[in-house]
């Protein structure tokens, strides 16, 4: 193992974005059959280092060696013909072509004969190819569904084949699990170890640090674009791990006093909602939140989460049903009146719904009020109004990568989501919906906004937090509610176990509603 | 550091419009060289044709004359193309692809033609605003149906402008042809409109007013490019219009109504092509033939210096000076014939022009041949990041882009 050359090693590379040092001299090293994690905080530069791996950046400076040779990696093909995938942090899709079009898309077998010269696509071949692949590692995919119809499990999956299908020997996965559902993340832990039994050698990025101990053979940490060392799996832990990212001990367990919850200010009163496609995904859900308190939706993925939400938040109309809050309908009235009436809403989707990723962050920042002053008088902005306030958010909910002037998507997907938060929190609402508040995260991140949701319940707002995390759940939650086929199925205490949360979210049963 | 990036990002807005153009003369000149001319003595015509040559103090004596009536003819030619220009590059600007400036334009026309023809006796002043306001709130009127088509029943802007255009081109043809409601009271066998009356033209700040003299339409188009500017950037509509055109999403998310938007913005591009026409109408032509009406092409060349432009304000108004001295240089008036046949230079000019719109849409070449953004230290958009640059749709931009030139280029302008 000592004299074969490691498949990757990254030798002082350092990138930056004009005055941004992403990266600082990092080294970094990947052996065949290997887990090795990268974990760091938000802004560390994870992303940006396997960016420069995939050829999506070429560095500032700093080498790159592929079987102990020097490479030069201009660009994904590159990368590609290197042996090298990647599996982003935000996917890149067609999103109306098959899932195996999507596969092969770039690689893609050719008819013999008459087609041959046509270039006409052997669908057969590639479906052939792509099965075998998905069996072989238990890659489960319907290879003729649209990428757009199917699952983010799925796409991701469907991301990992198309490496392989590539013949990738290194894989990159950056925050794989991020957007998975628990079922989801264990079998992508079953897949990552047929992968390294295979030889395959992995960069696993996750900011949860128990995945990482379980599935990483030896663990890097960034920290501010530097390396802060290598260490093996065996005797870390997760507070060890936590205090290298961060650089201090870490609050695992949320503190909180006892709720005293006050008048009811969210009502929602025997909702139905219908989806995209028409389908009714919220059938007839009623739950009250009070003033003072934190009430948690639990609830596996795809269970009328999201449609309840838009709908509360005035996002989406629902068919039938009663919205209420502090007293006032605001049923199907739209994004503004509920917004007027006080509903926050930190969106699910930050790219697509939360932020308007080319704006500053000072536009960002004044989405909610900037039609009423000081933000802006008789429709025209006040732009020192705008920088002011936004420099005054930025510091106040530490966002790092940016200042007011800096476009939001420069910043890692972890501040941009703190700008999220500050906004929302900035607009004193009555209620804050908080729709996976802690999706891609850092463990001090995590640690912030939790304080922040428990904050804004002890100054006596509601809070609704829909979260696929029963950790979370369990944490945060005066309340939890369990959500299943559109149905609030079930009502617990924080201190329910896993098990019975477990099986109420899975329809099972019901206890000790 | 701060206004470090903020030069850096105006650098990179500049310098890919301004590459393009070198590029696409590089290119023209060529095409001059296949045709047995000089490319350097050609382009050193097309100067002076344009007039720019009045800038310079050693022009002295009749060149100085011709100079400035060239000039003059550039700046008149740029008046409307500004107001197009903007008109496209507003629709832009909140995501939508306004094809329409041709059909509001005309409109716009037929309005400033009537108004101002109909009194014979009003205060000048008086005259000229109220033809100018009729104009304008008719090109809103006409462009704010397409809005309102995209806003209510989702028919894409595209399909609803291209029509409308039509339309627009047609009733006016109707209105004008010989027997037509509106056709010119004295001049009984001609599709003309009547002739605005002297209290309605616009005041003619440089040259003679009856050699077509640079009237105060281009203050017009100017002070429009500064109402674009202060719309855009400093009010709360031009905040929701450009969050609506990076991400429709993001906007609802925040409580902007999209569709709102939309009308609002379409409107709004109406009121550019509607004065557009009026700075024509009532600055020089003071009569619309109906053979006016299909010829002009002055809402399809918006699209091309709104893409050079890159749907800002100044840039447009830079875009259209460019476009409105290619016109001027290469026209059969202006241009030596002696150097180069005019007939072929105007022909170059839609080379040119037609060169430029390719180039800016897909933007890929500049970007290659500069590698620019690493050496602005910008980097690559980042992976998953659509950085959006206010275009809708590319593919189809430069398709209906170029279509819009080949139809000039089939009648041979
Ligand atoms: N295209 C860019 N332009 C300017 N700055 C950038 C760009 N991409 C990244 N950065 C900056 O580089 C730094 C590292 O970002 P990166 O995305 O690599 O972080 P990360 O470790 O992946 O964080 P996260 O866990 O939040 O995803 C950040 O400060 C970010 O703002
Ligand atoms: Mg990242």
């Amino acid at each position: 193992m000592t004299d074969q050359p490691p498949v990757l090693e990254l030798r002082e590379i350092t990138k930056r974005f004009g005055p941004v040092v992403a990266n600082d001299r990092v080294d970094f090293d990947l052996r065949a059959g290997e887990v090795h994690a990268l974990l760091g905080e938000n802004g560390a530069g994870k992303s940006t280092l396997m960016s420069v791996l995939y050829g999506l950046y070429s560095p500032t400076s700093g080498e790159i060696l592929v079987d102990g040779r020097p490479v030069r990696i201009d660009s994904p093909n590159d990368a590609i013909d290197l042996g090298i995938g990647m599996v982003h942090q935000h996917f890149m899709f067609i999103p109306v072509m098959t899932i195996t079009e999507n596969i092969v898309l770039g690689s893609e077998p050719v008819r013999t004969g008459v087609g041959h010269t046509l270039g006409v696509l052997d669908r057969r071949t590639a479906r052939d190819r792509v099965r075998e692949l998905s069996d072989r590692y238990g890659l489960a995919v319907d290879p003729d569904a649209r990428i757009e119809d199917v699952s983010v499990g799925m796409q991701q999956r469907v991301e990992i084949l198309r490496a392989l299908y590539r013949n990738a020997r290194i894989l990159v996965l950056d925050e794989p699990t991020a957007v998975l559902t628990a079922q989801e993340i264990t079998e992508l832990m079953g897949v990552i170890q047929r992968l390294k039994a295979d030889g395959t050698a992995i960069i696993f990025i996750s900011h949860k640090l128990g995945e990482v101990l379980e599935v990483a053979d030896r663990v890097t940490v960034l920290r501010r674009g530097r390396s802060m060392g290598t260490v093996p799996r065996a005797g870390a832990t997760e507070q060890s791990l936590a205090r290298m990212v961060v650089g201090r001990d870490v609050i695992f367990r949320v503190e909180k006093e006892e709720a005293t919850p006050g008048d009811p200010i969210l009502e929602v009163e025997d909702l139905h909602v219908v989806d995209d496609r028409g389908l009714e995904a919220v059938r007839g859900a009623t739950l009250t939140v009070r003033a003072g308190e934190i009430v948690a939706l639990a609830g596996v993925d795809g269970n009328g989460q999201t449609e309840l939400v838009e709908a509360i938040t005035g996002i989406r109309a629902p068919v039938s049903g009663r919205v209420r809050v502090d007293g006032a309908d605001i049923t199907g009235r739209g994004v503004r009146r509920a917004t007027e009436a006080g509903v926050a809403h930190i969106a699910q989707d930050r790219h697509r719904v939360g932020l308007v990723l080319p704006f500053t962050l000072a536009e960002n920042l004044g989405l909610r009020r900037y039609r009423r002053p000081p933000l802006s008088r008789l429709g025209w902005l006040n732009l020192r109004s705008f920088a002011e306030r936004a420099a005054g958010l930025i510091s106040a909910f530490d966002v790092r990568g940016g200042g007011a002037e800096t476009p939001a998507y420069a910043l890692s997907g972890g501040n941009q989501q703190k700008v999220c938060i500050a906004r929302e929190i900035d607009s004193e609402p009555r209620l804050l919906v908080a729709h996976q508040p802690t999706r891609g995260l850092d463990v001090g991140a995590i640690e912030f906004v939790h304080s922040r949701l428990i904050e804004q319940r002890d100054a006596g707002r509601g809070v609704l937090l829909v979260s696929l995390e029963s950790e979370e759940v369990r944490s945060l939650a005066d309340r939890i509610l369990v959500i299943y086929e559109g149905r609030i199925v079930a009502e617990f205490p924080p201190e329910a176990s896993e098990e019975e949360l477990g099986i109420a979210m899975t329809g099972g049963t019901v206890v000790g509603a | 550091m701060r206004s470090r990036t903020r030069i850096a990002r105006a650098g990179r807005g500049l310098l890919i419009p301004l590459v393009t153009v070198v590029l696409a003369f590089i290119a023209g000149g060529f095409v001059v060289l296949f045709t047995g001319h000089d490319p350097f003595s050609t382009y050193g015509a097309i100067f002076d044709g344009t007039g720019l040559n009045w800038l310079f103090p050693w022009v002295t004596g009749t060149a100085r004359t011709t100079a400035a009536f060239n000039l003059q003819q550039t700046l008149v030619a740029a008046t409307p193309l500004i107001l197009t220009g903007l008109s496209v590059a507003f629709a832009f600007r909140v995501g939508l692809f306004n094809i329409g400036a041709q059909g509001q334009y005309t409109v716009g026309g037929v309005m400033a033609v009537w108004i101002g023809s109909i009194f014979p006796n009003m205060n000048p002043v008086l005259h000229i605003v109220l033809a100018i306001a009729a104009a304008a709130l008719m090109g809103a009127a006409w462009a704010a149906i397409a809005g309102w088509l995209r806003a209510v029943v989702g028919t894409h802007e595209v399909l609803s402008t291209i029509m409308l255009n039509w339309i627009a081109i047609w009733v006016a043809t109707y209105l004008f042809q010989a027997g037509g409601p509106l056709q010119s009271t004295t001049e009984a066998g001609n599709p003309v409109s009547n002739t605005i009356v002297p209290s309605a033209h616009l005041p003619v700040i440089w040259g003679n007013p009856l050699l077509q003299g640079l009237s105060i339409g281009i203050f017009i188009s100017l002070a429009a490019a500064v109402a674009f500017w202060a719309i855009m950037n400093r009010s709360t509509l031009g905040y929701e219009i450009r969050a609506v055109g990076h991400s429709p999403d993001a906007a609802r998310g925040a409580g902007i109504s999209v569709a709102r938007s939309y009308a609002v913005t379409m409107a709004i591009c109406g009121v550019f092509a509607g004065l557009a026409a009026a700075t024509d109408v009532l600055g020089w032509e003071f009569q619309i033939s109906t053979g006016d009406l299909t010829i002009s092409q002055v809402g399809f060349l918006g699209i091309a210096v709104a893409l050079l432009g890159r749907n800002t304000a100044i840039g447009t108004v830079a875009a259209a000076l460019l476009f409105g001295a290619l016109e001027t240089g290469t026209s059969v008036r202006a241009l030596n014939s002696n150097v180069f046949n005019p007939e072929l230079a105007s022909q170059l000019t839609l080379i040119i022009e037609g060169l430029v719109v390719l180039l800016v849409s897909t933007d890929l070449i500049a970007v290659r041949i500069l590698g620019l953004p690493a050496k602005l230290g910008l980097g690559r958009p980042r992976a998953g990041t659509a950085l959006d640059r206010g275009v809708p749709d590319e593919a189809a931009t430069a398709a209906a882009v170029t279509e819009g030139l080949e139809g000039k280029l089939e009648q041979g302008v």
